[in-house]
């Protein structure tokens, strides 16, 4: 189908883009890479008045080092993120996770904000920035103000951004170097949405797990951080009963959504064979080489 | 505010081309019905079977996923244009000799995938031809003899 009829703005400034949110709030919708906003518009399923084309704002764009913190700006787009050697280095999660993101045609326009921003529930790239303890930095014409990641994501597809606020960047803390991390995520063909998926950093200290944030996405309607199986695996090292104390808090951490892709329980089963597979990765990559 | 119409400018498989259209038009709408080019298939309209797939600044993109608005200053080439250059005159034989198309209207889109995978000069195994084609869908061929073609194409650039 074809698009509604909506306007439409080339916004040349933050400044632009700040005061048209101040004014039309929720009638108002910023483009970014479109990668899901164009879908639904196609098939009618989104209704605006305004759409805002941020397209132009280099500003929002980039990835630096900024201290401890990698700097990804919103409109970053995904194949900027995969071919960084900064990302590659200092965010190996968000580099492994990268493939897993649609399809090369995608990912060419799609961006890092936008995915954030929109939250879907399947989407890699809140369940690293939750995982990585990342702050995500919205703006409006009051000011700048930080949220950390675990406070952005509600529910589904909502987050605590304001309808006046744009996302701007994401501010994500450099690992130790004692980390690591692993990403993994099911869908019936590469590119799809994911059925069921992990995001893991851990701190690993002379083979036992010194902290964990295991966050699963896929299942869920926001990405979850899950602390009982976080709390099951810390102060152990990684074997096949600490892992498997791990996937069994899972009944207690999740709630996995039902759909045509899987059931409740066919979901939490994926996470928790997920979780094994992952554990024993992270164990390996703890190894010294 | 704003109209409901636009003016961009940008450059079409090298010609540069000025029109005014609608904003809520769609960059493929705009190449085929506006332009002329109907080497780039409308199949789903909303992302997945990539029949739409252009270059846009150098990069594969889906054309129903980006507005016509959106490609003001824009360098766009369609399969015409990969065509007329001759980039993949080596990939469109292969397609012929391994009968990588039936129907064909998978085949601009899939051209146009397979010329940024060659264009990396990357070895790729089978697997990871696949992976890349995952956002094309072809409903006749089964993938195969696409993959052959593209995997013959490759290994005689890299001279293997």
């Amino acid at each position: 189908m074809k698009a509604p009829k909506f306007s439409y703005v080339r916004a040349e400034s933050v400044e632009q883009v700040l005061e048209l949110l101040e004014r039309h709030g929720d009638d108002a919708r910023i483009l970014a890479g479109g990668q899901s906003l164009m879908p639904t518009l196609n098939m009618r399923l989104s209704q605006l008045r305004l759409l805002i084309d941020i397209n132009r704002l280099q500003a929002l764009a980039g990835i630096s080092l900024q201290g401890n913190r990698v700097r990804i700006g919103a409109l970053t787009r995904h194949v900027e993120v995969a071919n960084s050697a900064l990302v590659a280095e200092h965010l190996p999660l968000i580099a492994e996770a990268m493939p897993h993101v649609a399809h090369v045609a995608v990912r060419n326009r799609g961006t890092f904000g936008g995915s954030i921003a929109l939250a879907d529930p399947a989407a890699e790239m809140p369940a690293c920035v939750l995982a990585l303890g990342a702050t995500l930095v919205l703006q409006s014409v009051i000011g700048r103000r930080e949220v950390a990641a675990s406070d952005y994501f509600q529910g589904l597809y909502e987050t605590a951004r304001r309808p006046d606020e744009l996302l701007v960047e994401a501010l994500i803390p450099v690992p130790r170097v004692s980390s690591v991390s692993v990403f993994k995520e099911l869908a019936q063909r590469h590119g799809d949405f994911a059925i069921a998926g992990v995001a893991f950093h851990l701190e690993i200290d002379a083979g036992i797990v010194a902290d964990a944030r295991l966050v699963y996405f896929g299942s869920e309607s926001k990405p979850t951080l899950a602390r009982g199986a976080s709390s099951a695996i810390v102060g152990r090292s990684i074997d096949d009963t600490s892992s498997a104390a791990a996937a069994s808090a899972l009944d207690a951490d999740l709630s996995p959504m039902s759909s045509p892709h899987g059931s409740s329980r066919m979901r939490l089963h994926l996470q928790r064979v997920l979780t094994r597979r992952a554990l024993a990765m992270a164990a390996e990559r703890a190894r010294p080489a | 505010m704003s109209e409901d119409t636009v003016q961009v400018s940008l450059v079409v498989n090298g010609e540069p081309v000025t029109r005014t259209v609608p904003v809520r038009q769609h960059l493929v709408d705009f190449l085929r019905t506006d332009l002329g080019l109907t080497g780039s298939h409308l199949g789903c309209e909303h992302g997945v079977c990539g029949a739409c797939s252009v270059r846009v600044d150098g990069r594969v993109v889906r054309g129903c996923l980006m507005l016509a608005a959106q490609a003001d200053g824009a360098e766009v080439v369609t399969i015409e244009g990969l065509d007329d250059t001759g980039e993949i005159a080596d990939l469109q034989a292969a397609f012929v000799s391994r009968n990588a198309l039936q129907c064909g209207f998978c085949t601009p889109g899939m051209l146009m995938t397979a010329a940024e995978l060659l264009a990396e000069r990357q070895q790729r195994s089978r697997e990871e031809i696949r992976t890349f084609l995952s956002g094309n869908y072809c409903r006749c061929t089964g993938f195969h003899a696409i993959v052959d073609a593209i995997e013959t194409t490759l290994a005689k650039r890299l001279g293997r």
